[in-house]
């Protein structure tokens, strides 16, 4: 075997030391075949006979009263069946929660999905409409007549704090703020977190440093547009066929924004193009669905790219002002950290969890952070991957590089020093239980990339960051079939390989070979409630499940057995896929083929179901290593080398968990060097196409080497973290420390594209 | 007592700016339904989109989330799937 | 206007369809046709998740008409696999995990089919300047360059 070879089927010593069979191993995935022939069916490959097209008609102002929308002659064009506005949307309160305990506000979502008074953003909905042909639709749409005033619109955070901003809201009064503002303003709420004494801790600071920092806004980039089919039959029933990180969050946000009862919609979910985090919430589904109810057919609605990046939720972009004090031996002594993110359209920003995770890889005895989220005239905001982090920890992890030089300490060093370990009470409260941060900065000293040379106009940058990872609700179903193959039923939509890892779990829990396993997806009504799939959680929690269904199933198993031979249940044991007879002395054993093939005679179908809450998601921790090149004379920055080092608790399938750490670095390239929003001097996006909003291409990068450290969760059957996320949160500073050191000035404004960059490079 | 942590703007909102509290409970529950008997109102501040962190472990839905005599109970937001 | 009649072959097989002038060829294939293994992601031509070949050449069928189509032979996704037998490419995508959510895959596997066909033993980077046309957000493009560096290794049948 050759040397790529041995290592791709190589286990690690953590599956070594455990004896997993399947787990840790490499099969190619259950649902591979239809992907790399073109046969999976993704959100706009449904097609439904009559189905008509719907089109969306979108505000072309940044801010603006919507003052009348007359619809008149979009009806009286042949092929048009339905027209939709606010009027066919219901009202929802300030307080009104849907059914469950869906933490968003339905008031806010509703007025996105479609505008009701004030077109808030560029892009904002403002009408739909459903015609028998693309052309015709599209036509339809230009004949809808809306009568705007515009207003005054700001874009950027700390301009839209200023008390002269045009105000998006009459209602929103900053929370969280001493004494309660009678002045609305844009500042949904102020956030804090912290402990100690800063003001005391700076004091007894040898060396302090401070820097603001900004970030832009960017998409988290799925190639994959949104889009849907909703079918409504006259008793009042919907079927919606989507592409969504949550079949379930469909169903519950589209019966509350068009007035439903949960039980009247059904969501299948597609495969999905890509998600990050930006397709759990609804933009096209309650307007097919409603448009679907008055046209008396089904409506395929889907959003084309410009539309994309006008319309939906980018994350926040924002500011960061960090500063941090030591003793000249390195150790942390204080931590202040402020921050003001763009919400967009409406409240809800994730500043507050930038304010939780940027000191949290570190033990930091008095810190403060504090986060303001603040709207502005822009989409609304959506999760995007690790939601508030990764700006966060590059303010963070670009200070400790610039303490690091001050210091004159090897900036690994400096992590290991104040790194956070088991029992260290975390930044934003609760104390940690078992989390490998150490282990990931230890690989990362001693791997061959954070030693190697460098050239001329090169430079290296580290940095570290941290995500919760998340459990919850969660339900698998496993049954067993007349041969013995086994179908695992889930109800999360696969976005990173955890089909794949569903079928391994089963497959090592039950002892039966891989192949003989079934991982499926499947839809609202069959299956029972599961939360969407994000916050890491797949292959955490709904593989929890998977297991524990599974061990319904050999329960099962062995009293088939039992009665089969005649003796107790206790007496047998299941081993490697077949139950053993443990009284006869003789070794007997069933195979579960052979119990399955009889199970109609023994009791009838053999099945395991599992729903819980499920809790204890472990931590992750990621280390990245980025080598630079600068061209003094573009401005461009090249990455010629990247290693990303993550603690993963056990890697199921790694080859999943490894482009896991690739993808998230990725974007966090992208992130660095080149993505952002473009407006004009009307607040309208200029840049919502993939040529000028430039996401990284294969020639933009090198290979991303990965480091996979398995320090295992303990409240997982397999070790189990999440894994996901973690990966985007470093990158932002790794980049900008690596460039910073090729080109000998601090980047703190990103992205650094090259204007940018040769700009700073002639300043100096 | 187990030591319960609000979040600093519940502090100020509803306990005069005071984070920190002593209480006796079994459960997360009964630890709202103390406060809300010494701060009322909070209850529903803290059944609202908040989630729990007991002895380092966090829960995004808590309820019945058992405290024992000496544990740390923080209060935090609720934590975005991306 | 009345509909164009639009005499073509896919994948070796003689096809004819309707369609408007606007109409794109991914358009066609996708509405008209049914092959719906050509993705649309960005109608612009930047993304390349609508590879096709027409007449041997990579192109995006988004910047295609649909008119375009007649007389000419269309490779898509679809013909790419042999009879019952994936192609190399096809294989050692799979074997290496070259694809996560899987929207940009057709577009890659047509792609790297015209390249390995222009040349058969590229090197990383002429990999990766071809194959630059092709988004791709989950990756972050490392199995997808092995995954055709195998494949290109087997074909020469090393």
């Amino acid at each position: 075997m050759g040397k790529e070879e041995k290592q791709f089927d190589e286990l690690s010593p953590n599956v070594q030391a455990n004896g997993y069979r399947v787990v840790g191993t490499r099969p190619v995935r259950p649902d591979g075949i239809e992907k790399v022939t073109g046969k999976a069916n993704f959100g706009a490959d449904c097609e439904l006979p009559g189905m008509l097209t719907g089109v969306v008609v979108r505000s072309p102002h940044a801010h603006a009263k919507i003052l009348s929308i007359d619809t008149t002659r979009a009806m009286k064009l042949k092929g048009v069946k339905a027209v939709v506005t606010s009027a066919d949307f219901p009202e929802i309160g300030p307080k009104q929660r849907g059914a469950g305990e869906a933490p968003v506000s339905f008031r806010d979502m509703s007025r996105n999905v479609m505008a009701r008074d004030k077109a808030l953003y560029d892009g904002h909905t403002v009408a739909a409409v459903a015609a028998t042909t693309p052309a015709i639709a599209e036509k339809a749409a230009s004949l809808i007549e809306v009568k705007y005033k515009v207003l005054p619109y700001v874009l950027d955070a700390r301009e839209a704090m200023k008390s002269k901003a045009p105000v998006l809201h009459k209602d929103v009064f900053t929370k969280g703020v001493d004494p309660r503002p009678k002045k609305a303003s844009n500042v949904t709420q102020r956030f804090e977190f912290g402990m100690g004494d800063i003001d005391a801790g700076f004091a007894e600071a040898d060396v302090i440093v401070d820097h603001d920092f900004t970030a832009q806004c960017v998409h988290q980039g799925y190639i994959e547009p949104h889009a849907c089919v909703a079918n409504t039959t006259q008793d009042g029933m919907a079927t919606v066929w989507c592409s969504t990180q949550g079949q379930f969050m469909v169903r519950n946000y589209c019966a509350t924004v068009c007035g439903m009862d949960i039980s009247k919609v059904r969501v299948l979910p597609a495969e999905i193009g890509g998600g990050f985090g930006g397709k759990t919430v609804v933009y096209l589904e309650p307007l097919a669905i409603v448009l679907s109810q008055k046209a008396g057919k089904p409506v395929k609605v889907v959003m084309n790219r410009e539309d994309v990046f006008r319309a939906t939720g980018p994350t926040s972009g924002g500011h960061a002002y960090c500063r941090i004090g030591a003793k000249k031996d390195g150790t942390l002594v204080a931590g202040e950290l402020t921050m003001e993110y763009e919400a967009g359209a409406f409240a809800g920003s994730p500043v507050h969890l930038g304010c939780m995770t940027g000191f949290a890889p570190y033990v930091i005895p008095n810190s403060k952070s504090v986060g303001f989220d603040v709207v502005v005239n822009r989409p609304k905001a959506a999760a995007y991957r690790a939601p508030g982090a990764p700006v966060a920890a590059f303010a963070v992890e670009s200070a400790l590089d610039l303490l690091a030089k001050k210091l004159n300490m090897d900036p690994i060093a400096l992590r290991e020093k104040n790194a956070a370990t088991e029992g260290t009470k975390a930044a934003y409260g609760p104390k940690f239980q078992k989390i490998g941060y150490v282990e990931t900065l230890e690989a990362a000293k001693n791997h061959p990339h954070y030693s190697a040379p460098l050239g001329p106009n090169q430079g290296r940058g580290v940095a570290s960051g941290f995500w919760f990872n998340i459990g919850g609700e969660s339900s698998a179903a496993v049954h067993v079939n007349e041969d013995g193959t086994v179908e695992v039923v889930t109800a999360n939509p696969d976005i990173g390989g955890s089909r794949a890892s569903m079928g391994i779990m089963a497959a090592e829990v039950l002892g039966i070979d891989v192949s003989r396993v079934k991982p499926l997806i499947t839809d609202t009504a069959s299956s029972a409630y599961s939360a969407l799939t994000g916050g890491s959680r797949v292959t955490f929690a709904v593989g929890q499940m998977v297991c524990v269904a599974c061990d319904k199933v050999i329960v099962q198993l062995r009293e088939r057995a039992a009665k089969i031979w005649d003796v107790e249940v206790d007496d047998v044991e299941w081993v490697a896929g077949s139950a053993v007879n443990r009284k006869s002395g003789k070794g007997e054993t069933l195979s579960l083929a052979e119990i399955a093939n009889v199970a109609g005679k023994t009791g009838g179908p053999i099945s395991g179901q599992s729903s819980s809450d499920v809790q204890g998601a472990g931590p992750g921790f990621g280390t990245h290593i980025c080598d630079v090149e600068v061209d003094p004379e573009t401005g461009r920055s090249t990455v010629i080398r990247y290693t990303a080092i993550q603690d993963v608790g056990t890697a199921i399938h790694p080859s999943y968990v490894e482009g896991q750490l690739q993808g998230g670095a990725a974007q966090g390239i992208g992130w660095a060097l080149n993505e952002e929003y473009i407006y004009d001097a009307n607040g309208c996006l200029e840049n919502g196409g993939f040529l000028d909003y430039r996401m990284p291409v294969a020639s933009d990068l090198p290979m991303i080497d990965t480091v996979v450290v398995e320090v295992p969760n303990p409240n997982h059957r397999f070790g189990v973290r999440g894994v996901g996320e973690v990966p985007i949160v470093p990158p932002l500073a790794a980049v900008a420390n690596a460039v910073s050191a090729a080109a000998d000035v601090r980047m703190a404004d990103l992205p650094i594209s090259p204007p940018r960059l040769l700009a700073a490079i002639d300043g100096k | 007592m187990a030591k319960i942590v609000l979040q600093s703007e519940v502090a100020r909102d509803f306990a005069d700016g005071q984070a920190e509290h002593e209480i006796l409970a079994d459960n997360v529950r009964q630890v709202i339904k103390q406060l809300d008997a010494k701060f009322p109102g909070i209850a529903a501040r803290l059944n609202d989109r908040t989630a729990v962190a007991v002895d380092g472990e966090i829960f995004q839905d808590p309820f019945l989330q058992e405290v024992q005599p000496h544990s740390e109970v923080y209060f935090l937001p609720m934590i975005d799937a991306g | 206007m009345a509909k164009h009649h639009v005499n073509t072959t896919i994948n070796g097989d003689q096809t004819e369809f309707l369609c408007d002038t606007e109409q794109t060829l991914l358009d066609c294939l996708r509405d008209e046709l049914g092959l719906t293994g050509s993705k649309e992601g960005c109608s612009s031509g930047d993304c390349g998740a609508c590879s096709v070949t027409v007449d041997g050449r990579l192109v995006c069928s988004c910047l295609v008409l649909g008119i375009e189509a007649d007389g000419a032979e269309i490779g898509t996704i679809e013909g790419i696999a042999e009879d019952d037998d994936l192609h190399p490419l096809q294989k050692h995508f799979l074997k290496e995990a070259a694809l996560q959510c899987g929207i940009c895959t057709p577009g890659f596997i047509v792609a790297a089919k015209s390249l390995l066909e222009h040349n058969p033993d590229p090197t990383e980077t002429e990999m990766r300047f071809w194959l630059a046309g092709n988004l791709c957000r989950c990756t972050g493009y490392d199995k997808i360059i092995k995954a055709v560096t195998s494949a290109a290794a087997e074909m020469r049948g090393e």
